[in-house]
């Protein structure tokens, strides 16, 4: 089932978030989909263990930040891209939380259901499609956040080293 | 003073060479289908990936069980008897069997593999466990988890086999291997298709002032304020009303871990010869933490130190930990 395209707006869009948003559209939109390529080519077990959900759309929403990301794991048309949170596109599940709490997931520093238990992750939508996501995500030898840093050679190691020792949510809620 | 086995979860093989690597010395894991108890999307070994992780943990001195830990419905003994050819072609170590019928199958085709009877089976005192031993040469029986140590004594005296305990992780016991609550909302079964709360039935409404609803095939079986921890979507975790609880309780059980880490010295005296630790759907970071942290401990039990244990109850159900019925009778 596909939710509505406005789906779930946690926070409402601000003039200064709709800026940002277009900052972070020609910025990030590039590095998110040569990320995804790259994560994809060296991982291509994960779309086994996606099965059905291989054409699943996520939205994964770090709250201090003024936009979301879309992802659609599919080998044929890959998306990974930033999209504004008012104006989410039809999406089947929803994946909610502090940029600390994700990145951890995705570092592999945390567990999920960890995070959901302690109410720092929230998930919204087909629950099938987040946990094979999660177990598809979670067979990877290492960190995701780590490959996705190797991408960028020493400056990305650098940043992943800070973002390890510190975390960003500071820096996120500075951005708001 | 016997030298327990540490047995660690794996849902995929990234798990499972975590777990080896965090010092496991043998890994349960299961194939993608109803065969085991944790038939999750997206989770288990394919033929090929439960090669190539035997072969990862035998070069590291670890075994392999395979979970083939579910009840084959009529007329699909089958895949039970495919996936028990298959784990053994490929040098499985051993079998976790529930069902007489599987447990027959593979004592009379493959009678050097060992055979481990499996929690769902439910067995909880010595004349059915010797039962399964005499019929089908079981050498180890993990307990259900309604019994104190102070029981688990005497039965381990009066069996021919060895016993495992779990002793971290997932506390949904109920009458384990009998459970039909999951088959009475959704249709799908626990014991026959191994899916406890299917995601697929699983979906969580956000409500006004930060509460979420927990539902299972559309029906509310949990709500959680915006201050409380959370538990699994499962029918036994979940809150209910009735005439005289009008606010909702928990009628099965809570949202609650077992956490046996104080008791492992006990453990160890009564004759416990292996520990388990639940979670095939859990993350590597659980597995990486919760198996380091009891191996550790049990090291130090070993070596006639106190346990030096690691709080781990971030990793718990609803944040909250208990020693169960391991403690005694009145847990609940």
């Amino acid at each position: 089932m596909l939710m509505p395209a406005h789906g779930d707006t946690a926070q409402q869009a601000r003039p200064f978030s709709i800026l940002a948003q277009a900052v972070a559209g020609r910025v990030l939109d590039p590095l998110l989909m040569r990320t995804i390529r790259r994560l994809a080519d060296k991982h291509r077990s994960i779309f086994d263990r996606l099965g059905p959900h291989v054409r699943s759309s996520f939205i994964i929403d770090p709250v201090e930040f003024p936009f979301v990301l879309h992802l659609v794991a599919n080998p044929e048309a890959l998306t990974f891209r930033t999209v504004p949170r008012d104006a989410l596109p039809l999406h089947d599940a929803l994946i909610r939380g502090r940029f600390r709490t994700l990145f951890d997931l995705v570092d592999a520093g945390a567990d999920g259901d960890a995070s959901f238990f302690s109410r720092d992750l929230e998930i919204l939508g087909n629950t099938d499609a987040v946990v094979t996501l999660r177990n598809a995500l979670d067979d990877i030898d290492g960190s995701i956040a780590a490959d996705t840093a190797d991408l960028f050679g020493p400056p990305g190691r650098m940043a992943l080293a800070m973002v390890r020792r510190r975390g960003l949510a500071g820096a996120g809620k500075a951005a708001r | 003073m016997i030298r327990p086995d540490l047995i660690c979860p794996a849902g995929t093989p990234a798990a499972l060479r975590t777990a080896v690597d965090a010092g496991a010395d043998a890994v349960y894991c299961g194939f993608r289908n109803a065969t085991n108890a944790r038939n999750f999307p997206g989770l288990n070994f394919t033929r090929e990936e439960l090669g190539i992780s035997i072969a990862y943990a035998h070069e590291r001195g670890a075994k392999v069980l395979l979970t083939l830990n579910t009840y084959p419905p009529a007329g699909k003994v089958d895949l039970w008897q495919e996936a028990a050819d298959t784990a053994v072609a490929l040098g499985i170590d051993a079998l976790i069997v529930a069902d007489m019928g599987v447990a027959h199958y593979v004592a009379a085709r493959h009678p050097d593999v060992r055979l481990h009877l499996s929690v769902q089976a439910a067995a909880s005192n010595p004349e059915s466990i010797r039962y399964y031993c005499d019929h089908f040469g079981v050498k180890r029986v993990v307990l259900p988890r309604i019994l104190t140590v102070a029981e688990i004594k005497p039965i381990a005296e009066a069996i021919p086999c060895e016993i495992e305990t779990f002793i971290f992780g997932n506390h949904g016991l109920m009458v384990e291997g009998r459970c039909s609550l999951t088959n009475y909302v959704t249709g799908q079964s626990t014991n026959l298709d191994g899916v406890c709360s299917p995601a697929s039935d699983v979906d969580y409404r956000k409500e006004p002032g930060g509460a979420v609803a927990s539902c299972l095939s559309g029906s509310v079986i949990d709500r959680f304020g915006a201050d409380e921890m959370a538990g699994y979507p499962t029918i036994c975790k979940g809150r209910y009303t009735a005439p005289h609880r009008p606010d909702g309780y928990y009628a099965f059980e809570e949202p609650v871990s077992l956490n046996l880490a104080r008791m492992l010295p006990d453990l160890i005296h009564a004759g416990v010869h292996a520990f388990k630790i639940e979670g095939r759907q859990r993350s590597k970071s659980y597995v990486r933490s919760v198996v380091s942290a009891f191996r550790t401990a049990i090291d130090e039990v070993m070596a006639g130190r106190p346990p030096n244990i690691a709080d781990l109850v971030s990793l718990t159900e609803g944040q909250k930990q208990t020693q169960g019925a391991f403690e005694s009778k009145k847990w609940r």
